[in-house]
């Protein structure tokens, strides 16, 4: 009997932290895997529009992005508030946008060159006029798949 | 016990480490999906070469006009774009019952011309809302047919639904009369 209560008179043994680096890899290996890496700075002020008929897009990695907005705070003064073209990291007119369709498709395996898509991801509070430059461009390119990104509106 | 060789390192600290590893994906993470209205935009036409729409019977065509300030003109009436959707359905869903609108939704063809003054918010709602009357048609049909949403349909299914309306959106070129 003596036996059994030394054991029990031990008090509440340590909680093993062994096995936290673990649980922490298996935390941080979920990340690695999902993250999406930022590849631009945006330059402009980029709210989007909302919109219920969406569509998702499924491979990020076919995507060209083109950036339509007001130049942000710190580059008013350089860029001007006119809404203006990014594409990667600098800003760019639309006559520069057939170069950059053309550059995507050089970086693409041939495959997948059919499913490119760019994404206009536009402002709210630009206006069509540069938009449709930057379509008529896309036409020239022969870029015909493109999407408006908008956020999702829950009705 | 006997004495090993070499003492144990200390793992301890590693949870530190991968935790460090941890927060900097955490940040840098970007979980937004990226979402949109998916367009196809038309070939360029070939040179002098015009476009003959007088084969397309006027009652056919549903004239959407969007001013630069943001104003709608449909079929040559204002109309608020809670409107929209509604009207573009009855003009799609006629069948030959009103002379005004469309004979049927194979021939109906929405024609949208915006000015380069519109702001890309109304041009997008305006979109959405067209997209959303075909939607809601198709729905309707996909669920008279099959019971489900024109989005659950597979195959030919979905492929006899989408010949049903097929979504005919047109644009014209910007025009410039608002002024930037």
């Amino acid at each position: 009997m003596s036996r059994f209560k030394k054991k029990k008179g031990g008090g509440t043994p340590a909680i093993s932290t062994a096995s936290l680096p673990d649980i922490v890899f298996m935390l941080l290996f979920f990340f690695m895997v999902t993250t999406v890496m930022r590849e631009t700075t945006l330059l402009v002020e980029n709210t989007l529009p909302q919109a219920t008929e969406v569509k998702k897009i499924e491979d990020k990695s076919l995507c060209s992005y083109i950036y339509v907005g007001a130049p942000v705070a710190g580059m008013k003064s350089k860029f001007g508030t006119e809404p203006r073209i990014q594409l990667n990291d600098a800003f760019r007119l639309s006559s520069d946008v057939q170069e950059f369709v053309a550059a995507k498709r050089e970086s693409t395996s041939e495959e997948k060159i059919p499913q490119l898509i760019t994404c206009i991801k536009a402002d709210v509070d630009a206006k069509m006029g540069l938009i449709s430059d930057i379509k008529q461009e896309l036409r020239k390119a022969k870029a015909f798949k493109i999407n408006y990104a908008t956020y999702e509106r829950v009705e | 016990m006997s004495r090993r060789s070499l003492p144990e390192i200390n793992a301890g600290s590693m949870a530190d480490i991968a935790f460090l590893l941890l927060i900097f994906f955490l940040v840098t993470t970007t979980m937004d999906v990226d979402t949109g209205l998916v367009r196809k935009l038309p070939a360029m036409p070939e040179e002098e070469e015009i476009l003959d729409d007088s084969q397309i019977k006027a009652r056919n065509i549903y004239v959407v006009l969007v001013n630069a300030k943001d104003q709608l003109l449909v079929e040559e009436e204002l109309m608020d774009i809670s409107q929209l959707r509604e009207g573009t359905k009855a003009f799609l869903d006629n069948w030959g019952k009103d002379p005004n609108l469309s004979d049927n939704p194979q021939k109906a063809i929405v024609s949208l011309q915006n000015d380069r003054g519109t702001s890309y918010e109304m041009y997008v709602s305006v979109q959405n809302e067209l997209s959303a009357a075909y939607r809601e048609l198709r729905d309707r049909e996909a669920q008279k047919k099959f019971g489900v949403n024109y989005m659950e349909l597979k195959g030919d299914n979905k492929k006899e639904i989408r010949k049903m309306f097929p979504e005919k959106i047109s644009e014209a070129e910007p025009k410039n009369v608002g002024g930037n």
